[in-house]
């Protein structure tokens, strides 16, 4: 290559990699900095000035009963959307990569719930599980439907998995049914020449070669059940009693309605140390199953 | 070939598949169906099917949540973040790849060590930083929040692209005296187009159903994205399900007719997408 100018290797530099990255610098690393500072400040949000305060914040928050319960309802939440979710995702997968005439559409079909944002889709079961469960109870007799569903502490827990479950596993179907496909034709069908049953087949061949798919799935299903927030805003505004709260949705309503921002930052903090560590232990751990052909 | 492996086996794997289909679905049905009816019908019997078809709920709810404005607001920063972000991040990623230098390096890993960091996390000292620059209340504030929320995992996605294409061409280019912006506007842009697809994709549908950022970016009613007006909305007239629901079926509306057009490309760029990821 042509040898350039210092200076214009600079403007060069400055061209292609300016723009991104001083947005990058200003909305993500300077706020991730001053987030990390303002932990240890009595913040209250309004004022410039901001008394340090040591770890008094990250002491209240350990004594915070609230934000413990949030956690506790996070991790709950998390372990049984991400196992659920995967599950479904997977067998769906399986069905709609065998022969049948209708995969297309029904790929298509499985996926759509993942569109819409989740938002709108907590406001959308809000009325199936009020009014619509209501109707099917009415119809069928069948009391699991006649549970006020939303309105007590088990069956919200219940209702934000449906919803999860409902809007992520079609996106996980489109991961699996990708790896799937490339499994090799031949070394399923010398297995069951060699006697092996449908059942040792999947869980000695499939299940191994498909591991990339599943580190990449359980990764994505962790990381959102983890920040989950606009599910459960619009679905149960974290009730009842709070025993819905997501992590993320304490953190918002610390900072944004009861003005403590300090504290909220805190706690935002911690969330940070542990959303980013589970999610890098999880990658490590199922990236050593992986195999290669 | 296809046909002759139709057994019996595959027609019974059909038909489940389409009983779970049809279940996967009932949710659709409800809202469709009850957003038809008057508020009366809606309370008697949700399950049924509408007597009459009632356009008044739309008719209101059009005009309560202004949808005009807040599609062309959802439209207009969606569109202006993923072109913006395609054509800075696919610039940043070139660069990085071709000229890997220690600080382009360490740049690099900033970008990517990023992903792990929870929105919920930097939302706070974030509002503050927008109100110094002025970044509040206003559409293209709210634009350069996502250029720089949305830079790692698009910077990420390209650079891994961009290693795969072989270097003689652009070789070749600077011989003939094409500069440097040349040589990525005129060669290498068009051959990452795959990849500018997928990354299309994902930041489009990321950006269209956001909340949490405009919640927090945008205050002025006249401003509002679909998400905004309809969380306003959908607050208002909780109780009212007849409006409610014809006001959920219009946020709904435009993304899944995106998907629907481009279900095939949006299927494999989530693919792609993920693979890389």
């Amino acid at each position: 290559m042509k040898r350039q100018g210092w200076s214009a290797q600079w403007i060069q530099q400055l061209v292609f990699t300016g723009p991104a990255t001083a947005a990058f610098a200003l909305i993500v690393a300077l706020p991730f900095f001053m987030g990390m500072y303002y932990s240890f400040t009595d913040w209250n949000g309004v004022a410039d000035t901001a008394k340090f305060v040591g770890i008094d914040n990250f002491i209240t928050v350990f004594k915070d009963a609230g934000f413990r319960n949030s956690f506790i309802f996070t991790f709950k939440f998390t372990i049984v959307a991400v196992i659920i979710s995967n599950l479904v995702g997977f067998l769906l997968a399986l069905l709609l990569t065998q022969p049948v005439k209708s995969r297309n559409v029904l790929r298509t079909l499985f996926f759509m719930p993942n569109v819409i944002g989740g938002l709108l889709l907590g406001f959308i079961w809000q009325f199936i599980f009020i009014k619509g469960f209501a109707a099917i109870g009415e119809k069928t007799g069948w009391s699991l439907f006649n549970l006020p569903w939303l309105g007590d502490e088990p069956t919200a827990f219940w209702g934000v998995i449906i919803v999860t479950v409902w809007s992520t596993a079609g996106y996980l179907m489109v991961i699996y049914i990708s790896a799937l496909i490339n499994v090799p034709r031949e070394l399923i069908e010398a297995a069951s020449i060699d006697g092996a049953t449908s059942w040792q087949r999947l869980r000695h061949i499939t299940v191994p070669l498909i591991m990339p798919a599943v580190t990449i799935s359980l990764f994505l299903a962790l990381s959102w059940s983890f920040k989950a927030f606009d599910v459960i805003l619009s679905l149960t505004k974290g009730g009842p009693y709070n025993s819905t709260q997501s992590v993320a949705l304490n953190i918002y309503l610390e900072a944004f309605q009861n003005n403590r921002y300090g504290l909220g930052t805190a706690k935002a903090f911690l969330f940070f140390l542990i959303v980013a560590l589970l999610t890098t232990l999880q990658v490590w751990i199922t990236k050593r199953r992986e195999v290669q052909i | 070939m296809e046909t002759s492996r139709y057994k019996a086996g595959t027609l019974v794997v059909e038909i489940v598949a389409v009983l779970i289909a049809l279940l996967f679905l009932i949710p659709f049905y409800f809202l469709l169906s009850n957003s038809l009816k008057n508020f009366a019908d809606i309370l008697l019997d949700s399950a049924a099917l509408p007597k009459a078809i009632n356009w008044q709920n739309y008719a209101r709810a059009w005009n309560i949540m202004d949808f005009p404005k807040a599609f062309l607001n959802s439209f207009l920063i969606t569109i202006s973040s993923i072109v913006g972000l395609a054509v800075f991040s696919s610039m940043t990623a070139y660069r990085m790849v071709r000229r890997p230098t220690r600080y382009n390096r360490t740049l690099f890993l900033i970008f990517v060590a990023a992903m792990v960091i929870p929105f919920q996390s930097i939302m706070i000292p974030l509002v503050k930083v927008a109100n110094w620059f002025s970044l509040i209340n206003s559409l293209p504030g709210l634009w350069v929040c996502y250029m720089g929320f949305g830079a790692s995992l698009t910077i990420f996605l390209y650079h891994g692209f961009i290693k795969s294409i072989p270097l003689e061409v652009e070789e070749s280019a600077v011989v003939d005296g094409c500069s440097p912006y040349g040589v990525f506007w005129r060669i290498v842009f068009p051959l990452l187009k795959p990849m500018t697809a997928t990354i299309v994709i994902l930041n489009s549908l990321w950006i269209w159903n956001d909340f949490l950022l405009p919640q927090l970016m945008l205050g002025k009613a006249e401003l509002r994205t679909i998400p905004l007006s309809t969380f306003s909305f959908f607050g208002q007239y909780t109780k009212q399900w007849d409006l409610a629901l014809a006001g959920l079926v219009m946020g709904v509306t435009p993304i899944v007719i995106f998907f629907l057009t481009l279900q095939r490309h949006i299927i494999s760029g989530i693919t792609a997408g993920s693979v890389k990821g």
